[in-house]
């Protein structure tokens, strides 16, 4: 609590708050600088925002080893915190904008948009998820997730040629702040219940606060907040939007949401749910249930009937939320530790933040000028065109199905393992009988890419190209998936240490 | 004159930001102009603002109104973002209610 008429100003450490400064500094740099000077040579702005990236990505790296070192702890008067598993989202944030700039450079200067705007905006949106990411405190969780959402909102309306685009924009915004002011309103009751907003307070308050304020108050702000959070992570019954704004949005852009958008909403809710309200996990774990259930369902049997190929991916992107839910659900059996499901959940978020940038990227590739040829039948002969890009095309989706030897595979494994160490064996049992179904959408368009014929009067079709940038970037998500299919080890290492988070319990 | 029979208590003030937050909903729910329902969520942005200064001043806490600052410059931001799109659908189509902008569906 604050009293009035007294404030001591926190400490910053700026060498661990580097890499938001860096995405910061770097999108404002690059704004103003693109702004003051004449257009710049082609490839120009997508590689710098890489640099701003990989930078960004090089400063987690430092700061892995010294959280190893030192111990997990908060910063800015317990605002933010300073673990692992905000160096793992950040981490998996980085990535994701380092690729979706690469296959964007090659599509706006296709579609004669060529400019610094849609970069700043990338890098604008990674400030904001890396905010949510590293929140420690439910105020900055919420301004960390408007930064996200708002430039979100932008990029999704991006393309003004096409009318599809600004659907999906002004769909994204009346939806997202539909849903966020209900997480505000969240936030509101359990500040009501607990007296705080910050996250370690929330935790001890638990036992002080009176209990008729701790049911009333708390359990409807935590009600709303998972609705709020459900919207974000586009998770059943709150999927609505979720595939009209993949399928209008311009497709790299969609690449971006779906990669970071959702890694920065999944961190959150972990971050709420198993570091602020794990006393109260008797309530919610049940509703993540259900809600896990209805997505994975939905998710798998409505795809199944779509006939484009960007909203069968919105409708593959929402059965793989319920994946994710999986781990939320096998953590919140472990209560404050969070033990067998936080690594699974960030595992599962790198590796389909990889895989959904990669299968977007072919996605971008074949819709060819106009982003418009995503229907199933562009998809047709494609391995006779383009062999290559038909076999990284293969690549992603059997890792989606969650083929072994793929990446797909070890992030299911993850998931259903926390659960199953978890004793929750009927939810295993669904998300495995949804994964089946799944598959069937994903042979659906490897049997259009390598069986059926080109569409007859496909002639006059533009050809697919595969541009250098997009090259490289299907090329690298393709190398991942397959390198951690085969070589799993060092990730499952890597996300185990995401357990240790900031917080007093375990010395943070 | 009557006489004052209650004074507001912070539960007046929490059941009314409730009521403008239902109010807010069902808005965003049933109107069909975009506008509207963007004045509809600013309504339960307001709202959840209305339920954070009753408590914070129930709390005797500073946070709860600070908060509120945040909150409005958030809003803000997405009304600036919010016109843009309405307006530059509107600027194609000048008539769009929500059930015109329907290219996607499936």
């Amino acid at each position: 609590m604050i009293a009035a008429g007294t404030f001591n100003p926190p400490s910053i450490d700026w060498f661990a708050l580097s890499p938001l400064l860096v995405l910061l500094g770097g999108g404002l740099v690059l704004l103003v600088a693109a702004a003051l000077t004449p257009q710049w040579p082609k490839h120009l702005y997508a590689w710098s925002t890489v640099a701003i990236g990989l930078a960004a990505l090089a400063t987690t790296f430092v700061q892995w080893h010294d959280i190893s070192k030192d111990g997990a702890k908060t910063l800015v008067g317990g605002a933010l915190s300073y673990d692992h598993l905000a160096l793992f989202g950040t981490i998996t944030i980085c990535i994701g904008l380092c690729l979706a700039a690469l296959v964007t450079d090659d599509f706006l200067r296709r579609e004669g948009m060529e400019g610094p705007e849609v970069y700043g905006l990338f890098l604008m949106a990674a400030v904001g998820a890396v905010v949510m990411v590293m929140s420690n405190d439910l105020i900055v969780l919420f301004l960390g997730l408007e930064t996200l959402s708002i430039a979100l909102y932008v990029l999704a309306a991006s393309n003004r040629r096409r009318v599809e685009s600004q659907e999906a924009g002004i769909k994204y915004f009346v939806l997202g702040g539909f849903s966020s002011a209900f997480f505000l309103y969240g936030i509101a009751l359990i500040y009501g219940a607990t007296g705080s907003t910050n996250f370690t307070t929330i935790l001890a308050a638990f036992d002080s606060v009176p209990v008729h304020r701790r049911d009333a108050f708390a359990l409807v702000g935590v009600g709303l907040m998972l609705v709020g959070l459900g919207f974000k992570v586009s998770a059943a019954p709150f999927h609505f939007w979720s595939p009209d704004v993949y399928q209008g949005a311009p497709t790299p852009i969609t690449a971006f949401m779906a990669s970071v958008g959702k890694t920065a909403a999944f961190a959150a809710m972990l971050r709420v749910l198993i570091i602020a309200l794990p006393n109260w996990k008797d309530d919610w774990r049940p509703v993540i249930w259900v809600i896990a259930v209805l997505t994975l369902l939905v998710g798998s049997i409505s795809a199944v009937v779509q006939t484009n190929v960007k909203r069968m991916l919105a409708y593959s992107s929402i059965s793989h939320a319920g994946f994710i839910l999986l781990g939320v659900e096998a953590a919140g059996h472990a209560g404050a530790s969070g033990a067998g499901g936080m690594p699974g959940t960030m595992m599962y978020l790198m590796i389909y933040s990889v895989l959904v940038i990669g299968t977007f990227a072919v996605v971008t590739v074949v819709g060819r000028t106009g982003d418009a040829a995503t229907d199933l039948g562009s998809f047709r002969g494609l391995s006779k065109q383009q062999p290559l890009l038909a076999m990284a095309l293969t690549v992603f989706l059997l890792a989606q199905a969650g083929v072994p030897l793929t990446s797909g595979f070890i992030a299911k494994v993850g998931v259903i393992k926390a659960v199953v160490d978890e004793h929750s064996y009927a939810l295993a049992i669904i998300a495995m009988v949804s994964a089946v179904i799944a598959a069937f959408l994903y042979l659906r368009i490897m049997v259009n890419v390598w069986l059926a014929d080109p569409e007859t009067g496909d002639d006059t079709r533009e050809p697919v190209r595969v541009p250098l940038s997009t090259g490289i970037a299907i090329a690298l998500c393709a190398g991942f998936t397959l390198y951690v299919g085969f070589n799993p080890g060092w990730l499952i290492d890597a996300s185990d240490m995401v357990t240790n988070v900031a917080r007093p319990l375990t010395g943070g | 004159m009557l006489a004052v029979v209650a004074t507001p208590t912070t539960t007046w003030y929490l059941l009314l930001a409730a009521l403008l937050f239902s109010i807010g909903v069902v808005g965003v729910l049933v109107r069909r102009n975009p506008l509207v329902m963007f004045m509809c969520i600013e309504l339960m942005l307001n709202a959840v603002n209305l339920s954070f200064v009753a408590l914070a001043k129930k709390l005797g806490d500073i946070g709860g109104q600070t908060t509120v600052f945040f909150v409005m410059v958030v809003a803000a931001a997405e009304v600036v973002v919010g016109l843009g799109i309405i307006v530059s659908i509107l600027r194609r189509r000048p008539t769009a209610t929500a059930d015109d902008i329907a290219e996607l569906k499936g």
